[in-house]
């Protein structure tokens, strides 16, 4: 196959399969950014504008891409692919997309590769423009910021789809065909954006919109090869500095012949093919052997300088791919860390209420062990409590009726913090107990209310003489609301 | 040669109709144009770099990528704003449509003027609906986002076949082939034409021929 191919030929093609899979990767992460994207058209040409796009290089990107292709291209049964995902504040994630570029066997021995090709690959790279800004998670990366960030992965080998979930939509950007072989470059993305916790996803039938995990603080995941998406260009203030793009041979050429005719415009054999679905391989666990060595990182925006051992990649990806490991949450055994509110009683294992920062700490139930004696969890049944703030207040100091929970309670003088008897006139625990307690409303007593409303209905022919002599006012009223 | 015609249907509200129409026509001219051509000596040129500009749209949920080219859109802008007039002014029901269509010029002898040749027409059928209440334009703003979404992706889809181009012309046939008028960036030959039609569904008189590039001025 290669045979028919001249060896400056493949130079070129195999220079130009480089540089568009970097520029792929700029293009689908710049578009994730968050911001809009403005480069400048120059009508005159300079050796670095590869498929004469203007297109940034940010370094950490092309960084991240080449340790991810680590010397080789993409080729048949050798894809690259980028994959989106958007991360919570709290620490869920979910997989938004994922760009393939793959190369399938479909050779196009006749097409020019020093100027057919370049072209079409420029072509594609101006789809993917445009297509980026198409799919769901560009609307989602343009509102990334407190509450969730967007994050990247570039990996190398074979197409992970599964964690897109179900019904996920795929959108084919283009093909260019070569002398060995034709790139396809596409895009699989989620549909079901109902944010579910990815080990959830794992275990049962995904719930809508219910994060179920709710009160574990799920330690802070392994993000080592996932990347932010909220880069600024990087300067050289910021201290990292990368290997440059391999100078003098890697100038693109932006010299073209006028000779012709071998420009010869192949006529199209690919047809109308619409949007083919992107068969998902179920279960195909990542090539851990060629995947980026990242070390885990923090939030933050430094990238990780020092790759990590291959056990630990090997545990980063499963966290965060498809393999869900953990175990079912436990929450008497988890590592509670969410910030306890007043009145909760709700510990971990070596956490006492002593060590929680609660008011009124020394009135709080001593038994902690069991979760039925919870009153949040369980709470008593007892028709005193008439209303929830009531039974929380009720809790430490109750006499009435609270079932067998009473015999874990000791009976104290309610001493309101900060009170005291000689300032004010009224005990603020008497107003407190008195206020808990209000007298009914003579409205509301049913004996009353029958001979209010036979009132009412004789008054009502006065008022209404009274309302419309005053009708002037209201519909004043009204113009001022309008 | 058979020019290539695609046509692409929109329903929407009156305000977006020049955002739509904004955001179609420069997603083709993005993949329709290249960098200015510098012819060298030898018989070979060099192509200058195109720039893209993301832009948001104000009425429809939509953003999209434009050649940064300001010449080149305030040409769009132009054409669009008298389609727009013209279709919310026509007293029809606001069905009309607006045309890109790249051609190639052939030089013809004298006294004959010079024959356009279209390779590639793009339409865009708009139909203009009213909608009563503010729930209703929220609404109209999304679904209209999502379909120029699909109308990009049509078109991205048309573009990637790869069927005919015109060939690559020599310096002293440039001009027949790519407008050279720009200073930044360097489109195909492209005009804009647009036709409103009645409510019986016939075009009516206002069908008017717009060139940008005024291939009549020998």
């Amino acid at each position: 196959m290669d045979s028919d191919l001249s060896p400056q030929d493949k130079k070129d093609l195999d220079k130009f399969i480089k540089f568009f899979a970097l520029k792929t990767v700029q293009v689908i992460v710049q578009a994730r950014l968050g911001e809009k994207i403005c480069t400048r058209s120059s009508s005159s040409p300079t050796g670095s504008d590869w498929f004469n796009l203007a297109i940034k290089d940010i370094p950490e990107v092309t960084h991240e891409a080449k340790k991810a292709l680590a010397g080789q291209l993409p080729g048949i049964g050798r894809s690259m692919c980028v994959e989106i995902s958007l991360k919570t504040s709290e620490g869920d994630s979910m997989e938004l997309e994922t760009w393939c570029l793959e190369m399938n066997e479909k050779c196009d021995k006749d097409i020019k590769v020093s100027y057919t090709v370049y072209n079409r690959l420029s072509l594609l790279l101006k789809s993917l423009l445009a297509i980026t800004r198409v799919t769901p998670a560009y609307k989602l990366s343009r509102k990334q910021g407190h509450d969730y960030v967007i994050l990247y992965r570039i990996y190398f080998g074979e197409v992970q789809l599964t964690g897109l979930g179900e019904g996920f939509q795929s959108v084919r950007v283009g093909i260019v065909g070569t002398p060995v072989g034709t790139i396809t470059l596409s895009c699989a993305y989620r549909t079901n954006l109902a944010f579910m916790s990815t080990r959830q996803f794992e275990r049962t039938a995904p719930i809508m919109g219910i994060i179920i995990d709710h009160f574990v603080d799920r330690p802070f995941a392994n993000m080592g090869h996932m990347h932010p998406c909220n880069y600024r260009t990087a300067t050289e203030d910021e201290g990292v500095t990368y290997p440059g793009v391999e100078d003098s041979q890697e100038v693109c050429t932006t010299s073209f012949s006028t000779s012709p005719p071998s420009q010869m415009v192949i006529p199209g054999k690919e047809g109308g093919v619409p949007q083919a679905p992107v068969q998902p391989s179920h279960g195909t666990p990542a090539d851990h052997g060629r995947m980026p060595t990242c070390t885990p990182s923090s939030m933050a925006r430094r990238i990780p300088a020092t790759p990590s051992s291959s056990g630990e990649e090997a545990e980063t990806l499963s966290q965060s791919s498809e393999a869900k490991s953990s175990s079912p949450p436990d929450i008497l055994e988890t590592t509670f860390t969410r910030k306890v509110g007043a009145f909760v009683n709700k510990p971990a294992n070596q956490v006492t209420t002593a060590c929680l920062d609660l008011p009124f700490a020394a009135f709080a139930p001593k038994n902690f062990d069991m979760e039925e004696n919870d009153l949040m969890v369980n709470p008593p049944d007892s028709p005193v409590v008439e209303s929830p703030l009531q039974g929380s207040l009720h809790s430490d100091g109750s006499t009435g009726s609270s079932g067998p929970l009473q015999d874990d309670f000791v009976m104290v003088d309610f001493k309101p913090a900060f009170s005291k008897d000689d300032l004010l006139p009224i005990d603020l625990g008497t107003f407190y107990r008195e206020f808990q307690n209000p007298p009914q409303l003579n409205s509301l007593s049913i004996d009353v209310s029958a001979q209010s409303m036979a009132e009412d209905l004789d008054t009502l022919p006065v008022k209404l003489a009274l309302y419309e002599q005053k009708i002037d006012e209201f519909d004043a009223f009204v113009e001022t609301l309008q | 040669m058979n020019c290539r015609s695609e046509v692409l249907e929109v329903s929407l509200e009156s305000r977006q109709v020049d955002e739509a129409m904004l955001a179609l026509l420069h997603t083709i001219l993005l993949h329709r144009s290249t960098g200015k051509f510098h012819y060298k000596k030898e018989g070979t040129y060099s192509i200058g770099t195109v720039g893209s500009q993301d832009t948001d749209c104000d009425y429809i949920d939509f953003s999209f990528v434009r050649v940064s080219s300001e010449e080149l859109d305030r040409a769009m802008r132009k054409s669009v704003g008298e389609f727009k007039d013209a279709l919310c002014n026509s007293g029809s029901d606001g069905v009309g449509q607006i045309s890109l269509e790249f051609y190639q010029k052939k030089k013809s002898r004298w006294p004959f003027s010079d024959e356009c040749i279209p390779w590639e027409v793009w339409s865009i059928k708009v139909n203009v609906v009213s909608l009563a209440n503010e729930q209703e334009r929220q609404i109209c703003r999304e679904k209209v986002g999502e379909k120029l979404g699909e109308k990009v992706i049509n078109i991205v889809e048309v573009i990637n076949r790869h069927e005919y181009l015109p060939k690559m012309p020599t310096q002293s046939e440039v001009d027949n082939v790519f407008d050279t008028s720009l200073k930044d960036v360097q489109p195909y030959l492209y005009k804009i034409t647009y036709q409103i039609t009645d409510s019986l569904g016939t075009s009516v008189s206002t069908t008017m021929r717009r060139l940008i590039k005024d291939t009549l001025a020998l």
